[in-house]
């Protein structure tokens, strides 16, 4: 049975100056599943994550979220809209100036009338999820890249979302623990009933958590699927992905010769 | 010819360019300042409520740290103006009349100017590499996703407390720059520093110290709002970061200049 989608994504199209980054993206995140979006770098996927976070406007298109249409709210309502959602950046980006704990409570201590020692059991809790008991006095400097990846996890489910945004969770980190922070993801999705969003590069990491793929190339949707559809893909682009091959572009020695000496020829 | 025709449409594109540039910054700076005025006005029927302890923070890190810097500066004014007065007026024999100079002077002019420009340099410039720093390591981005307002949560706190503490160390630089005028004054005229302040005081009216005040005031909303829009408009890591800083502290500490010019003006004719 298919559910009404959580997220929805329509013809989105979007620039950078002139340049086309995203071309008619038609995408949708089903409730409670694991959606993967996957590509190269400089593929969009970035872009196309700020774009579902509402955090850039889209030369045409609409992204909606739980059925609301972001281009056309007000920004009170966005607000309110965007306490059902957590997401996790690349970097954490995690306040420089809190400590781990006062970085986790702050979307409580924003949005609700919690007293102060339910919200430190909460952020107690949701440390004790990403398995950082104990470390909420830390500043987030004195961390590792793994801990930093994981208190911003944390601070994405204190409000308990229903939707999850998860930006490059592998990125930077060695094979161990990216493959704890992937059963981690997996345990959010199971025991707290959440759709999630992971934006990522690593093939692996994707074969082992989502539900479906979701694969740009060059700012376009190239292949949507499960996971066994993508393994068993025979696009081209989504082969080089999953097997790692180079892009082989054959070098035209006479154009090649008009790049260097462009400049002289003036 | 073609070339200084090319040159003449260069200089056009270039001069436009800039006039829409700096539209487009006053554009963003006047609704900047309307949505933080907006969000300490209607914040808390919003359910994003400006924060009392974070401006309270704001006003320890703006207005109460600032408190030794402010005050050895403007006895360093005080005792400047002393100084250059009786030198000027020794050559009529006129010393004495050193005293409405210094009362006035400090009150109308230099002690909303010295002020400011210290806040601006010292929490203008805080502002914008506070802000430009959170935006290049994604924290505005993380804010807004969590659905607390940037403007609300950075810039009206530091508007607030910019507003109280520019003023009221205003006052506290009138007081210490006409202080140090005085013991220069008692030091080398036949004047005490009692009979300079009761001398002081029948000059000053409430109006001299008021004019100085709504100054520091509008003062105070300058170097927010040029903090903010330079933090918000940093591009290009570390380096941008530095680069707004100082724009920052320079536009503000121009637009101060400017403000107090006209203002001045209008106030006096």
């Amino acid at each position: 049975m298919e559910d009404t989608p959580i997220a929805l994504i329509k013809n989105l199209t979007t620039h950078y100056d002139d340049v086309e980054i995203l071309s008619d993206i038609n995408l949708h995140v089903n409730t409670n599943e694991i959606l993967v979006i996957m590509g190269g770098s400089g593929s969009g996927k970035s872009t196309l994550l700020r774009h579902m976070l509402g955090l850039n406007q889209p030369t045409s298109g609409d992204v909606e979220l739980f059925g609301q249409d972001l281009k056309s709210m007000r920004m009170q309502d966005l607000c309110n809209l965007r306490q059902k959602i957590g997401v996790s950046f690349q970097g954490g980006a995690l306040f420089n100036s809190m400590t781990v704990g006062e970085n986790i409570i702050l979307p409580l201590k924003e949005h609700t009338k919690l007293d102060d020692k339910t919200m430190q059991i909460m952020m107690r809790i949701k440390l004790e999820v990403v398995n950082l008991a104990g470390f909420e006095n830390l500043m987030p400097d004195q961390l590792s890249g793994g801990m930093i990846k994981r208190v911003a996890l944390a601070r994405a489910i204190i409000m308990d979302p229903a939707l999850l945004f998860f930006d490059e969770p592998s990125a930077g980190l060695d094979p161990v623990v990216s493959a704890e922070l992937d059963e981690l993801i997996l345990t959010l999705k199971g025991a707290m009933n959440m759709s999630i969003v992971v934006v990522t590069h690593e093939i692996e990491s994707a074969m082992k958590i989502a539900d479906r793929i979701a694969v740009l190339d060059k700012g376009k949707l190239v292949q949507i699927g499960t996971k066994e559809e993508i393994r068993n893909s025979d696009h081209p682009r989504v082969r080089m992905l999953i097997n790692r091959i180079p892009e082989n572009i054959q070098p035209d020695s006479d154009e090649y010769m008009e790049r260097l000496t462009r400049e002289n020829n003036i | 010819m073609a070339a200084s025709k090319n040159r003449l449409i260069a200089v056009t594109e270039s001069t436009g360019k800039y006039t829409v540039d700096f539209l487009e910054e006053i554009g963003y700076a006047f609704s900047l300042l309307s949505e933080s005025i907006y969000w300490i006005l209607f914040g808390q029927f919003k359910k994003q409520r400006v924060r009392l302890s974070n401006t309270a923070r704001e006003m320890m890190t703006i207005g109460i740290s600032a408190v030794p810097i402010v005050a050895v500066l403007m006895f360093a004014i005080g005792v400047m103006m002393a100084t250059q007065g009786i030198h000027t007026l020794r050559k009529f024999g006129a010393e004495p009349h050193i005293i409405p100079g210094i009362a006035l002077a400090i009150t109308r002019e230099f002690s909303p100017l010295i002020t400011s420009i210290i806040i601006s340099g010292r929490s203008g410039s805080a502002i914008a590499a506070k802000i430009g720093t959170m935006k290049i390591s994604q924290e505005i981005d993380a804010l807004r996703v969590m659905g607390i307002s940037p403007v609300r949560y950075l810039v009206s706190p530091a508007l607030i407390a910019m507003c109280i503490m520019v003023p009221a160390l205003t006052v506290m630089a009138d007081v210490i720059g006409m202080f140090g005028g005085g013991v220069f004054i008692a030091m080398n005229i036949d004047i005490s520093l009692y009979a300079y302040f009761d001398r002081v005081m029948t000059i000053l009216k409430a109006e001299d110290i008021l004019q100085g005040m709504l100054k520091s005031f509008l003062f105070a909303i300058i170097i927010t709002i040029s903090g903010a829009v330079n933090g918000f408009s940093v591009k290009g890591g570390a380096e941008g970061v530095g680069k707004a800083t100082t724009r920052a502290v320079v536009l503000s500490i121009s637009y101060i200049i400017l403000t107090d010019m006209i203002f001045t003006f209008i106030l006096n004719r």
